[in-house]
């Protein structure tokens, strides 16, 4: 797929259903605890989905499901029309393809450089030259400003860095969906509102649908196209950012309030 | 005030203390589950293994190939090895050369140490040892490094960059120890034998010849096939167990060094236990 054609992506055919995954009735627990009791979410195509939640109320597990990094014990995850919840790995491989994960502390492999990092998705699953790896690498260091890092160590850049390159490998193999954990944790406010604006330019530059994991409520009002809020295993609400400012759920108003925001 | 300060300051204990104090088992009581739980534990962990074994073999006959890995991981396994294991060789041959001298001195029959140096190197001391030094080398440093690959998400990445971790982590270890456990045996025997020859003929004055001939006499290809095999199984075995340790860790940084520790706790056990059941299809 050319760059112009993922680019216009967002905007292509009315033919394309509006939900990229649907999420229907999803649980799992451990050890007999309960985790996520029934989550019900549509992730819509070429949109900015947010997903805020308190600590401990299930996010982590959540994306674990979405990812097909474990098994949901119930429910279903349809991938444009096929459910992948209880596909077996070897079937996963098409669909995990679909999807570019950025983790939480980036999760690089530190036993390689940064363009090493960046170009393992091209070697492992295309049979790209070295010099088109080369060129599609830099490529995408360049577009995330992380070129000049390309023959450092991961533990010799910074975090905000990291993130970057972490979003670039991610980002390699053109996936549809793009999975953000927590992608401002620990991250000062200046370089928060980078990362901010970086996962807004990835979603219009690129086309894809994206799912950020959160509890920075500025990030949910600057990037958000849909806001859906997890409380104890369970999507209490999913809405607008606009719209979540309304709420009359006291759980939602409760967790706003508790983050500081002003509501209407 | 003795009353005061003996106690009753802090009031009657309350009857959920007291209940839960009841209901906490002795020490008999306790040890009786121990012993009740660690078969079944055993059990659990043999499980673990013998699924995680059966992943590997499937994910492994499966493509992408990936040579280099291989490759990579047998220079890992083999030859930053045989600095130690040629050591332990060398030092286990003297000494075992040294002690038969001396004993077989007694009986007048210090002829047979070459024999006897020779046959237990080549069925038993050659494939433990070499196997318990790469555990100690090699298997801790795998369970360290998948384990915090574990813990830092870089599992969880391989698999959402659709590749497997069993295949790309995994195989290529087991292999590897499939392969040079049996070399690194071949390597110990050789050195250890040089370090009896030492022992025997330069210290102690036996005569070379015959001390190399006994060796030829004693030692039959059956007696190889025998250290090779186990050499071959407990290079997988611990392997197996060290890329375990680490694929499941978790806990952070202690979740890493438990498992490193039981890596290597494990593979131990595991060695001399086949030992055993390995010897056992040779008798």
């Amino acid at each position: 797929m050319s760059e112009a054609e993922r680019a216009s992506r967002a905007s292509e055919g009315p033919e394309e259903d509006p939900i990229h995954v649907a999420i229907r009735d999803l649980e799992k627990g451990y050890d007999g605890v309960p985790v996520l009791r029934g989550v019900t979410l549509d992730v819509i195509r070429g949109q900015i989905n947010v997903i805020i939640g308190g600590s401990g109320a299930g996010k982590s597990v959540f994306t674990r499901q979405l990812l097909r990094l474990e098994r949901p014990d119930a429910g279903r995850i349809v991938v444009d029309g096929t459910d992948i919840a209880q596909l077996d790995d070897w079937k996963l491989v098409p669909f995990r393809r679909k999807f570019g994960m950025v983790f939480q502390f980036g999760a690089l492999f530190d036993s390689m450089s940064v363009f090493d990092n960046v170009a393992f998705p091209l070697r492992e699953h295309t049979r790209m030259s070295r010099a088109q790896v080369k060129d599609r690498v830099m490529q995408r260091l360049s577009d995330l400003n992380v070129a000049h890092a390309a023959h450092k160590l991961p533990a010799q850049i910074s975090g905000g860095m990291q993130k970057r390159v972490a979003i670039a490998r991610a980002l390699v193999l053109e996936p549809e969906i793009l999975v953000y954990d927590e992608p401002t944790s620990g991250l000062d406010p200046v370089s928060s509102r980078l990362v901010d604006e970086l996962i807004r330019e990835t979603a219009s530059q690129f086309g894809v649908t994206s799912v950020v994991i959160t509890h920075d409520m500025a990030s949910v009002f600057k990037i958000g196209h849909r806001v859906s809020m997890l409380y104890k295993g369970r999507i209490e609400e999913s809405t607008t950012p606009e719209l979540i400012l309304k709420t009359h759920n006291q759980v939602v108003i409760d967790f706003l309030r508790a983050s500081g925001v002003q509501l209407g | 005030m003795a009353e005061a300060s003996s106690g009753s300051a802090e009031g009657p204990p309350s009857p959920e203390v007291t209940a839960r104090e009841a209901d906490e088992p002795g020490p008999i009581t306790r040890f009786t589950r121990w012993l009740v739980a660690l078969p079944i534990l055993a059990l659990a962990e043999v499980g673990i293994l013998a699924r995680l074994f059966w992943e590997t073999i499937l994910w492994g006959i499966r493509p992408p190939y990936r040579f280099w890995l291989i490759v990579s991981m047998c220079e890992f396994i083999g030859v930053q090895s045989m600095t130690i294991v040629g050591l332990t060789g060398t030092s286990v041959g003297a000494v075992f050369g040294l002690q038969l001298v001396e004993g077989f001195r007694r009986l007048g029959a210090e002829s047979q140490t070459g024999s006897v140096v020779s046959l237990a190197l080549a069925r038993e001391l050659a494939p433990v040892f070499s196997a318990l030094m790469v555990s100690a080398r090699a298997g801790s440093a795998m369970a360290t490094e998948i384990g915090s690959m574990r813990v830092s998400n870089q599992i969880d990445a391989l698999t959402t960059m659709s590749v497997s971790p069993v295949q790309y982590l995994v195989f290529p270890r087991v292999l590897a120890g499939l392969l040079m456990c049996p070399i690194l045996a071949l390597f110990f025997y050789f050195v250890g034998f040089g370090g009896a020859w030492f022992v025997s003929v330069k210290l102690f004055g036996l005569d070379s010849g015959i001390f190399i001939e006994r060796m030829r006499w004693y030692v039959d290809g059956i007696d190889l096939v025998q250290g090779f095999t186990k050499a071959a199984v407990f290079g997988v075995t611990l392997t197996l167990i060290s890329c375990r340790q680490g694929y499941y860790a978790s806990g952070g940084a202690a979740g890493v060094g438990l498992a490193t520790n039981r890596a290597v706790v494990h593979s131990a056990v595991a060695i001399l236990v086949l030992d055993y059941v390995v010897t056992t299809f040779f008798v």
